[in-house]
């Protein structure tokens, strides 16, 4: 019999020792240093490439229009995400209560998926309204990790406690509510955390096949405006925007996943296990 | 399925016993046979344990009687003495690992049976209460799992299984996970919560020396199909403990069963 008990947990430790926070921060700084010195000494025209206090100095000038633009775009974002939640996890569930229906569907989820999302936006764009069709895109890159994680999560229950359910004669609704979903907790968490980084990606594809287009306010229309009018300084301002708004969505996501499971998943047990 | 293959649990009849296993077989999907025929009567308020080597399908007989799974043929009777309501439940099944939900803290764990019967909460926190005393495990109500040891939480197991106040214990190697001192302390605790509350207990274990120590009764199964090899009547005076456990009766009665046992494990490779 292999059932040992309690299981000692990964040695993680909770704090990040002071080097690795240091040593990232070092490197940005020195990577900065060099890209200004290169720009400043070879007399670079800021068309060509911007020096990052140029960088700075335009995400500031320009701040009224990037800000604007950089809600839009996370309003997308947090459309997608909430419909690539929802769905995704009412999907699992009822793929879970019949396998029909399962049988029936998730190959096309998995089509849904591999199909290059930048090749759709431009279909969807002709046939939906155009901040719907971005919405979708978002929705569509976002919601399979949901899916495939809950469903895996919702499988993954321990039979012996699904047995237990079954000797206290459970019904289905209480078997969901007090077994099942807690047991797949911390894989919805996961597949949301991916989700979120997901339908950033979404958003921005689409706003981008929008604005191909002529139309669409995002910041990803704004990179791409800002291209057609070599304005070299706001293009990468927006691209700092966006990756500041994807390393926020991610940290919440994992902020809130770490909430939820402290208290009893190995996951998220840090130094005092 | 036979026609004849029945599972019933009722009131009535069958004075004196709480479960009767007649002409049970179990056959697998797979084509595997993995038990019987067998007839096991226990009576009520009886120790009984089923004594074989792994594979023979006495987890799978447990599980019959809990309903977990349907005989092949065969009848299985089980009697409750009550009706199953206001959160009282005929069987408590305690499994071979501790079974515990992690995201639940041990209260939370030993209240699950009562919630699914929808008992009023502050009816069922007097319960989990009185179960947590009755294990030991008072002032661990707020614990999660993770942070119990491996005996704390088969008592926590075992406190859920008492919670329903239930006629028939169901113990399907509860201990054979745990180092040697801890069993013994819980082969202790779990007497002398049988002689408290009298409950009918059938505990399954591949250990000769723990069933002879516990129960009033081994059935000795053989290899799979697992079938009756030997029955003995454990008569030694109550209460048991230590001096029990190092008596020459309990060596003559370990090395009796053990001698019934053998057979099960000619062929096999050690």
């Amino acid at each position: 019999m292999s059932n040992e008990t309690a299981a000692p947990a990964q040695a993680k430790s909770g704090h990040a020792p002071p080097l690795r926070v240091l040593l990232p921060i070092i490197v940005f700084a020195v990577g900065l240093a060099a890209w200004e010195l290169v720009v400043r000494l070879n007399d670079i025209q800021p068309y060509v490439l911007p020096g990052p206090w140029l960088i700075l100095k335009t995400l500031v000038t320009d701040w009224s229009v990037l800000w604007q633009s950089l809600l839009v775009t996370l309003l997308t974002t947090l459309e997608g995400f909430i419909c690539a939640a929802v769905g995704g996890i009412a999907l699992a569930l009822l793929f879970n209560q019949s396998r029909l229906l399962e049988y029936s569907l998730f190959p096309y989820a998995v089509i849904l998926q591999v199909t290059p999302v930048i090749a759709i936006a431009p279909l969807l764009l002709i046939y939906l309204p155009q901040q719907t069709a971005v919405v979708v895109c978002a929705w569509i890159v976002a919601f399979f990790p949901v899916l495939s994680n809950t469903a895996l999560g919702l499988n993954s229950v321990d039979r012996n406690l699904a047995g237990l359910f079954q000797l206290y004669h459970a019904s289905p609704l209480q078997t969901l509510r007090y077994l099942k979903l807690p047991a797949a907790l911390p894989h919805i968490l996961g597949g949301l955390r991916i989700a979120g980084g997901l339908s950033l990606i979404g958003a921005v594809v689409a706003e981008i096949a929008a604005g191909s287009a002529g139309a669409g306010s995002g910041l990803a229309y704004r990179i791409a405006e800002s291209g057609y009018r070599l304005n070299i300084p706001r293009m990468f301002a927006a691209l700092l925007l966006l990756s500041a708004a994807g390393i926020v969505i991610y940290a919440l996501l994992a902020l809130v996943s770490h909430l939820v499971l402290r208290r009893w998943h190995e996951s998220a047990l840090g130094k005092e296990s | 399925m036979t026609e004849d293959a029945t599972r019933s649990v009722s009131e009535a009849g069958m004075a004196g016993l709480a479960v009767r296993l007649r002409g049970v077989t179990k056959t697998y999907d797979s084509g595997v046979a993995a038990l019987g025929p067998l007839d096991i009567e226990v009576a009520r308020g009886e120790f009984v344990a089923l004594l074989g080597p792994s594979g023979c399908g006495k987890s799978t007989a447990l599980r019959l009687i809990a309903g977990l799974a349907s005989p092949t043929s065969g009848t299985v009777d089980v009697v409750r003495q009550r009706p199953e309501t206001g959160g009282t439940h005929a069987i408590g099944f305690v499994f071979q690992e501790p079974t515990l939900m992690p995201w639940a803290d041990v209260a939370g764990n030993v209240r699950l049976p009562l919630k699914l019967a929808n008992m009023p909460a502050a009816e069922a926190d007097g319960r989990v209460t009185d179960a947590l005393a009755q294990v030991g495990l008072a002032e661990f109500a707020k614990s999660y799992p993770r942070e119990l040891s491996g005996g704390m939480k088969m008592r926590v197991s075992l406190a859920r299984a008492l919670v329903t106040d239930p006629d028939i214990l169901l113990m399907d190697e509860p201990f054979a996970a745990l180092d040697e001192i801890t069993r013994f302390r819980l082969n202790n605790d779990l007497l002398a919560l049988w002689r408290d509350l009298r409950k009918t207990v059938i505990f399954v274990t591949h250990s000769v020396f723990e069933s002879v120590y516990l129960s009033q009764r081994v059935i000795v199964m053989s290899a799979r199909p697992g079938r009756i090899a030997a029955e003995f009547r454990i008569d030694a005076p109550e209460p048991r403990g230590e001096e029990f456990r190092t008596s020459a009766d309990y060596a003559g009665f370990c090395r009796k069963v053990s001698a019934a046992l053998a057979p099960a494990y000619e062929g096999q490779r050690a």
